[in-house]
């Protein structure tokens, strides 16, 4: 009797924790928000989901991810997904509401379509920041550095290797920018077979001086130690790495290629009602002009970027100077081709 | 063994011939039962967590699922449409019927991306149809498609659809040794610009040989000389083989990477004694391939060998050399004769871990340096097209097993009896 116990007992807390865990899972969990980890998150963290904490009372989960449509799905398609507020890229964004994955949102409770900057706006997701891909170097190794994709092509000028994504997005398009083509009229050239060619062909030129990266936080390394002279990156990075490790990197904004992330709602959501209240807190002006202070992203409410810190703003995709010149990156473009592209990128890039 | 001479040693008048051989039988069922038992956990891990998985991922490289789970009565009749042929009215009917099914409940998309695999634009072209075609009452004809896009009338269009009408396929094997299914059921080479596999599956085993070879050739000596020095420093310099061998592969290569770069260590010694005058590219090409897969494969070489060499007397070299045969002939004669099944399998062992190697190249390698795994991950995370990936794991798994049989063929006999 006295040797039973010890597995009597064992059993019971087996059970009991069983029945704790099914009921934890019938529970209603707390609203959850999903977003990219890292610096980007933290910075989030800090403007939109402590200030919505304290002044809602809501409970809020965080929870991070990298991305994939594929995860939305098994999320979606499995039913009880965990997470309700999702950050997603564009290409997410229209795939996913063309298969019916996010909630559509209430576009009145956050303000009208027209208080926002017009690539923000979707019946599915609004723009949470802008962020863009640019031209990056070493200002202690380059006194006169590059100014566009044009000086990125010229290895006299400047000798050395430079990086660029391995991958056919961003990479054709900066190859027309540097064989002249104009901002606006990439995606018509890119769109027709002679423009692919001719991508390839100014690619061509250059290939023997690209490293290609796959990771992006690779890239602040391999500018500083000279391995690349130059590269394709995302200028929060680099200003980040000025920042935090006293770096003296500098950027050419002319011809950028920025995108929008958005934030969306997962379709069937349990807590649709708080998640609403969450996206429409974290795009009202008041909170959203905090953010490019706190990393230098671009934001989406139009008054947010007129009351926005215009220092903080001068280092985001968002500046009127740096908007200028770029290239609103074309997520359907991709979405329709980037199957063959790449393929043929990765054809190319391998021989 | 043992129970076999323990019975026979027993006094034999006590046993008649037919009830020993049935004592016997028991006696290594109940033994083979006991060992099945013991080996059972085993078994079923390896099902569960190596055959299942495995077996149900290559299985996706024949698998066309999309359209038959979505649209059953459309691709029922696309497989019996001839090759080459258009479509009649009641194709056309069943397909149009189906397609605003599919669009309304949102499961589009899968054959969408199925279909633009095959062919560029084919996703647009089948929201944009599905945006198009009328409510139900209306007639759906081979010309009303046409008349929203050109593209339905083209017989490449149907050949797309029919080949994509499952449950299985060959599209994906098929484009994984570049090639694919014309309009007329006939198959061609894919286009220059498109075709990759063939010359990446080339590459693959043209480096991992290249690594193999340069593996023996530094390996056979420092096994040697771990097999000939006193125990104590053997140990010693076993634990220098072995340290690399218990770290992290993405670490020593890491390593790899600040010792190569243009501002590293090599090139900045290279130039501080004057031996060159401008950095060396050592990364991001082959040669850094060819350095780091050899360095990190090493282990692998020495170990087989060193055991083997362990066990091989040095009588027979002595014996040699007092018949008068060189110091080199003897040991080309006789030595190297002997360590064959180390050679063997240390590079068996080195050629095949080098042909699934995916961080190594993707580190220190450049774009045209990357194996076939390299793209095996590159549609497994980032395309999310599982199809290709398996059929490219399918390959490269057929590939290996076959030189794994030439391996037992040729020196799988030769290495038992030399044991």
């Amino acid at each position: 009797m006295t040797r039973e116990t010890p597995v009597r007992s064992i059993t019971m807390i087996g059970i009991v924790a069983l029945i704790a865990l099914i009921g934890s899972c019938v529970e209603a969990r707390d609203l959850t928000v999903t977003a990219w980890g890292g610096a980007s998150q933290a910075a989030a963290q800090k403007v939109y989901f402590k200030p919505f904490v304290e002044k809602t009372g809501i409970k809020l989960q965080e929870d991070s991810w990298s991305g994939g449509i594929g995860v939305l799905r098994t999320k979606v398609q499995g039913g009880n997904a965990s997470w309700d507020v999702v950050q997603v890229e564009v290409d997410e964004l229209i795939l996913g509401c063309e298969e019916g994955l996010f909630e559509k949102l209430d576009w009145g409770r956050l303000g009208g379509k027209d208080k926002f900057i017009a690539p923000a706006v979707n019946e599915c997701g609004v723009g949470a920041v802008v962020w863009a891909n640019a031209l990056g170097y070493d200002g202690d190794r380059l006194k006169d550095g590059p100014k566009n994709w044009r000086d990125f092509w010229d290895v006299k000028k400047f000798p050395g290797k430079r990086g660029m994504r391995k991958g056919a997005k961003y990479t054709l398009e900066i190859a027309l920018l540097a064989d002249g083509v104009k901002p606006q009229d990439v995606y018509k050239v890119l769109g027709t077979p002679e423009g692919v060619d001719r991508a390839f062909k100014k690619l061509d030129e250059l290939k023997p001086s690209i490293i290609w990266w796959t990771n992006v936080s690779q890239v602040p390394d391999m500018l500083a130690s000279g391995e690349l002279t130059m590269s394709v990156i995302t200028p929060a990075r680099l200003l980040a790495a000025n920042k935090n490790d006293k770096r003296n990197f500098k950027l050419a904004w002319d011809g950028n290629l920025y995108s929008i992330d958005y934030w969306v709602i997962l379709k069937g959501s349990p807590n649709k009602e708080q998640a609403m209240q969450l996206v429409s807190f974290m795009t009202r002006p008041e909170n959203q002009k905090q953010l490019p202070s706190v990393i230098p992203l671009g934001v989406t409410n139009k008054e947010a970027i007129a009351q926005a810190d215009p220092d903080a703003l001068a280092n985001t995709p968002a500046n009127p100077d740096n908007i200028k010149n770029a290239v609103n990156i074309n997520a359907p473009f991709w979405v329709e081709n980037s199957d063959q592209l790449n393929q043929r990128f990765n054809a190319w890039a391998t021989k | 063994m043992s129970n076999g001479a323990t019975l026979r040693a027993a006094p034999v008048v006590a046993f008649d011939s037919a009830a020993l051989k049935a004592g016997l039988r028991r006696a290594e069922r109940s033994q083979k039962f006991h060992a099945l038992v013991l080996v059972a956990p085993l078994l079923l891990f390896l099902a569960l967590n190596f055959v299942l998985p495995i077996g149900s991922m290559l299985l996706r490289s024949i698998q066309d699922p999309e359209m038959s789970a979505a649209m059953p009565a459309t691709a029922a009749l696309l497989r019996a449409l001839p090759n080459g042929a258009l479509p009649d009215d009641r194709l056309v009917g069943v397909l149009v019927t189906e397609l605003r099914q599919t669009s309304e409940r949102g499961a589009l998309s899968g054959i969408a991306n199925r279909l633009n695999y095959d062919i560029n634009g084919f996703r647009a072209l089948l929201f944009r149809t599905a945006l198009q075609i009328g409510p139900e009452t209306s007639r759906a004809t081979l010309d009303d498609l046409v008349s929203i896009d050109p593209r339905w009338g083209l017989r490449e269009t149907w050949a797309a659809l029919k080949h994509a009408s499952g449950p299985y396929t060959s599209f994906y094997l098929l484009a994984a040794v570049d090639r694919r299914v014309t309009a007329d059921g006939g198959i061609a080479k894919t286009p220059a610009q498109q075709a990759i596999f063939v010359d990446v599956f080339e590459r693959t085993f043209g480096v991992s040989a290249v690594v193999t070879v340069l593996c023996l050739v530094l390996a056979y000596p420092v096994a040697y000389l771990l097999a000939t020095v006193p125990a104590r420093l053997a140990n010693l310099l076993l634990i220098l083989v072995l340290l690399p061998f218990w770290t992290s592969v993405l670490v020593r290569t890491a390593a790899w990477m600040v010792l190569l770069q243009r501002e590293g260590i090599i090139n900045s010694i290279g130039r501080r004694t004057g031996l060159i005058s401008d950095p060396v590219q050592l990364i991001h090409n082959r040669i850094g391939v060819y350095i780091a897969m050899t360095y990190v494969l090493l282990p692998f070489m020495v170990l087989p060998l060193y055991g083997v060499m362990k066990g091989v007397s040095r009588l027979g070299v002595r014996a040699a050399l007092s018949l008068g045969a060189s110091p080199f002939a003897a040991f080309r004669r006789v030595y190297i004769p002997q360590t064959l099944p180390g050679i063997t399998a240390g590079c068996v062992l080195v050629f095949i871990l080098a042909i699934g190697y995916y961080i190594t190249p993707a580190l220190v390698g450049g774009a045209d340096d990357q194996l076939i795994s390299y793209f095996i991950a590159f549609y497994t995370n980032q395309t999310l097209n599982w199809g290709m990936a398996a059929a490219l794991g399918l390959v490269l798994l057929a590939a290996t097993l076959m030189l794994y049989g030439v391996y037992t063929m040729l020196a799988g006999t030769s290495g038992l009896k030399w044991r």
